[in-house]
């Protein structure tokens, strides 16, 4: 039952999220604002994961393809593969679902608590779609270009990783990630990434709009936002990659 | 002018308000007063939509809001400033830009009338100057009177206040009163504030609900309040001994 309530006053709140804008111009510089906000802030940490992480799968790979009938370009395909089909599109967002979901319910709920919700309504303001909707938009629109910087960031950082740690040479890595490259596998990425934004700037919107009581709650429906946005994620992880890869 | 008739609520099995009828007077600070947990701000919610209403009407210069479809009650709302208990200012907006944020949503002013308009609206509550502050920068009072320029901004014909004196010294909330009388006057708003502050009662009540475990108990002037003989009203108005004193004064004169 509990399930079902939730779900149910999810879709309401979606519905009332995107209803028309009063004013698009007001909106237009909310999204700015939160591309900022929940997007570029974001690159940073981003950034170091990603490059990390490349460098890892490369020495793993190397380390793992010991047998001489396995090139060593392989490493390279390897690195390329894992970056693009899952630890860019879902890993990432796993994080991000961590370090966006507590932002957005976090702010969203203080602003529930003291009244400023409140004050939106009473100004004849959809305060749903005014505080939702930029969010929901901007992580749309930013989050495909952050994990494209982190899908480049992860194979070079493998690249630099392998070369300096002789793992495999410049020649057999950039091989390596050319080797039967598939475009269609970046639409499927892609196509995770946008399901992946919707899913944890609304359900982290949701959280924040409906919490009720104190400082107390706001921490609980941070929590909330991400481990529900967490789980959504996996579950949608799935459901794409059947729909996709088999 | 605002009407409300019969309205009750409900949370639960536990009756908040019961059958309470009032009219509220335009040009006037309408007072709604009584102890904590009376029903009096949810009263006010009821009356601004914050809560759905379970019996009863709310009449806007004749329109009853609670019936109305979203897209009318936000035209309603539109009219409507409220000033709220913690101010409910926007933190991440400096004090322009949150009395600039009425008249970005629903006006199509150039950006020259609408500054001219929020140096009005602190110059009215005395925050000129402070355009740049943040919320977290401002005093108790100041936040009041920066939400209090807020709700005027958009030229309200509506003006709710929910306990605007909650936690200000004496001398501050006489000001916060004294503004929010003059605003009345001059704008031609209808005002309803809630409080329990007997000074803001005696001092700017021109018509005043006593509510009492959700009912109306009493209804009457400001200074009438003083000689009522209605048991519940003496227990809340002479709460403190210096009440009882200023009213001995008063009466030895």
């Amino acid at each position: 039952m509990n399930l079902f309530f939730h779900l149910g006053r999810y879709f309401i709140l979606i519905k009332r999220v995107f209803s028309k804008p009063e004013k698009m111009s007001v909106y237009g510089k909310q999204i700015i604002h939160e591309i900022d906000n929940i997007g570029i802030s974001s690159l940073p940490i981003i950034a170091i994961i990603s490059f990390f992480m490349g460098g890892v799968i490369t020495i793993q790979s190397a380390f793992g393809f010991t047998s001489p009938l396995v090139p060593l370009y392989a490493v390279g395909f390897t690195v390329r593969e894992s970056m693009l089909l899952e630890f860019c599109p879902t890993i990432v967002c796993l994080i991000l679902a961590g370090k966006m979901g507590s932002n957005i319910a976090s702010e969203i709920g203080s602003m529930r608590i003291t009244e400023q919700i409140d004050a939106l309504e009473i100004m004849g303001i959809n305060s749903a779609g005014y505080l939702i909707l930029p969010k929901i938009l901007a992580g749309v629109v930013i989050l495909p270009f952050l994990i494209a910087i982190s899908m480049f960031l992860g194979i070079f950082g493998g690249y630099v990783m392998g070369i300096a740690t002789h793992a495999c040479s410049s020649y057999e890595y950039i091989f390596g990630i050319q080797a039967f490259f598939e475009p269609w596998k970046l639409y499927y990425s892609f196509t995770k990434v946008i399901t992946f934004a919707f899913l944890i700037t609304s359900i982290s919107a949701y959280f924040g709009y409906y919490t009720h009581g104190g400082a107390l709650e706001v921490g609980k429906s941070s929590t909330s936002a991400v481990v529900y946005s967490s789980i959504l994620i996996l579950i949608f992880n799935f459901l794409l990659t059947q729909l996709f890869l088999t | 002018m605002i009407e409300i008739k019969n309205i009750s609520k409900s949370f639960g099995d536990r009756l908040v308000v019961d059958d309470v009828s009032f009219q509220f007077e335009q040009g006037k600070t309408n007072l709604i007063i009584g102890e904590s947990g009376s029903g009096k701000t949810t009263i006010m919610k009821l009356m601004v939509g914050l809560h759905e209403i379970d019996a009863g009407e709310v009449l806007y210069d004749g329109l009853n809001f609670p019936t109305l479809a979203v897209k009318e009650k936000q035209e309603v709302r539109k009219k409507i400033g409220m000033l709220f208990q913690g101010g409910a200012l926007f933190d991440s907006q400096t004090l322009e830009e949150n009395v600039r944020f009425p008249l970005d949503m629903f006006t199509n002013m150039s950006p020259e009338e609408k500054m001219e308009r929020v140096d009005f609206c602190l110059e009215k509550v005395q925050l000129e100057g402070k355009n740049k502050l943040y919320p977290g920068e401002l005093s108790g009072g100041m936040k009041k009177r920066a939400a209090l320029a807020r709700a005027i901004a958009n030229s309200p014909q509506y003006l709710f206040c929910d306990e605007p004196n909650s936690g200000l010294d004496p001398k501050t909330s006489i000001v916060i009163d004294n503004l929010i009388q003059s605003l009345t006057k001059e704008f031609n708003i209808t005002t309803i504030v809630i409080t329990h502050d007997m000074n803001s009662v005696v001092e700017i009540g021109e018509k005043v609900l006593y509510i009492y475990k959700g009912k109306p108990w009493w209804s009457g002037n400001g200074k009438d309040i003083l000689k009522t003989t209605n048991p519940e009203l003496l227990d809340f108005v002479f709460a403190s001994g210096f009440m009882k004193e200023v009213f001995n004064a008063v009466n030895q004169k």
